[in-house]
């Protein structure tokens, strides 16, 4: 459905950098007119500049890119498939998804990344929570119902990430995280008083002193552009929100997002910048980082989330490790501190956004 | 006039899963011409089928919807204000949805 042939309409104007084509959007960053092969240009070029000067990459390091099949990591996996070979940057890339056992959702949204695979030629991983952890997600919404489910989903999949990239020898893992998730998850964090997160989630890569880091090329990159950029290349990507997500607290901020976005466009970006700028005061407690006594993952209390969200379900006490009430973890209590204020990961609507 | 319209990015869902839709609109009394505001108006009564306020805000798309006539971003062409011609192609895309 090519239209570029179609009589130009009265307002049709041209392209602010090639001054030869058509432009075809507004750039949320600039306001800049731009055409199609323009807008290609200065997109991958803006993602080369962050990945070069945040030395996101080393060469020769193995690198798997989340990929839900959503569009923010369809149009990652292409873009650095794309730059790999063009700028040589030696990576040997992979695809890592995570298969939460939600039918109807990730069972479809697999089949897209199972394409991605073949279309870019990059091998795939897929690690399972029923394999990870005994549980799909069908199986544990069946136990606990829909409540709280997003929980033991988020927990889950953070780790699973790490777990899958660990299977894979990776030395980091990319995510498609963009500017406007960033900038929400900035909001959301002041909202809830988290600190230890408000800190950490404009980190281009966090997680550098654990075993996998990961990093966030799309960190300044639009979401319209890059949902732009899927539509003209005619990307493969699925876009079906999760049956088991009511997401209602993330969705607020996220329309408030949107909502400055159309007043003043820059707004995402000086929202980053605002949370980079944070300076957190010296004495403000921190959750101490430790390692979990059962699984050995990175833990500020004695078992890890994820084991104490699996000893609830395997013992059938669902509601164990959701909310204040610790569960595990307050019983034999050892001398990790504990602040009050030690996020409290129910508040979480959603863990497909992790920081 | 005809119009080809195409819901994108799980915007579908809210029209039957159809995501390219061939229709005819009818201009509004005393009107020659048609706009977006008119076409968005048209939208909600005659194709979406559940949950509106996914797709519109007021008189226009909601905050994240992407708007694109003849494949050229609404914002360079006014937006509402936009006139339709015959056989224009408009593309609606969510960027809500999934990650």
């Amino acid at each position: 459905m090519e239209a570029d042939s179609k009589p130009k309409k009265s307002g049709a104007r041209l392209c602010c950098v090639c001054n030869q084509n058509r432009a075809a959007l507004k750039r949320p960053k600039t306001l800049e007119q731009i055409c199609r092969e323009c807008f290609y240009a200065v997109f991958e070029e803006e993602i080369h500049q962050v990945i070069l000067e945040n030395q996101l990459f080393k060469p020769g390091e193995r690198i798997a890119i989340g990929a839900s099949g959503g569009k923010d990591s369809t149009v990652l996996a292409y873009v650095l498939s794309e730059l790999n070979r063009r700028h040589n940057y030696g990576l040997d890339l992979f695809l890592l998804s995570v298969d939460e056992g939600i039918t109807g959702y990730r069972d479809d949204s697999l089949e897209t990344v199972k394409r991605n695979e073949l279309q870019y030629g990059l091998p795939l991983k897929i690690v399972s929570y029923k394999d990870l952890y005994g549980w799909t997600m069908d199986e544990i919404v069946k136990m606990i119902g829909l409540k709280n489910n997003c929980t033991f989903c988020g927990v889950f999949r953070r780790q699973a990430l790490d777990r899958g990239a660990a299977l894979l020898k990776v030395d980091k893992v990319a995510t498609g995280h963009n500017a406007d998730d960033i900038a929400e998850t900035v909001l959301l964090n002041i909202l809830r008083g988290d600190i230890a997160r408000l800190s950490r989630c404009t980190s281009i890569i966090t997680g550098e002193d654990g075993p996998i880091p990961r990093c966030k090329p799309f960190k300044y990159t639009y979401e319209k552009e890059i949902v732009m950029y899927a539509y003209f290349k005619k990307l493969d990507y699925f876009s079906t929100e999760c049956i088991y997500s009511p997401n209602a607290y993330r969705g607020f901020a996220r329309e408030f997002i949107k909502d400055l976005e159309r007043i003043r466009p820059r707004a995402i970006l000086d929202i980053i910048k605002s949370g980079e700028d944070f300076r957190i005061s010296t004495t403000t407690k921190m959750p101490e980082q430790g390692t979990c006594e059962r699984c050995g993952y990175i833990s500020s209390q004695k078992w890890c989330k994820a084991c104490v969200l699996l000893e609830g379900l395997n013992r059938g006490l669902p509601k164990l490790g959701i909310g204040r009430n610790q569960g595990l973890n307050s019983d034999g209590k050892k001398d990790r501190k504990r602040d009050s204020r030690t996020p409290s990961i129910e508040s979480k609507q959603c863990g497909s956004l992790e920081f | 006039m005809h119009l080809t319209l195409e819901f994108g990015g799980g915007l579908e869902l809210l029209c039957e899963s159809v995501k390219i839709h061939n229709v005819n609109v009818d201009l509004p009394k005393g009107a020659d011409k048609l706009s977006m505001r008119d076409l968005l108006a048209w939208v909600r009564t005659n194709l979406i089928k559940e949950r509106p306020e996914m797709f519109m805000k007021g008189e226009s798309v909601r905050p994240g919807v992407l708007v694109l006539v003849n494949d050229c971003d609404w914002e360079l062409s006014g937006q509402l204000d936009t006139t339709l011609e015959e056989k224009d192609l408009v593309v609606f895309i969510s960027t809500l949805h999934g990650g």
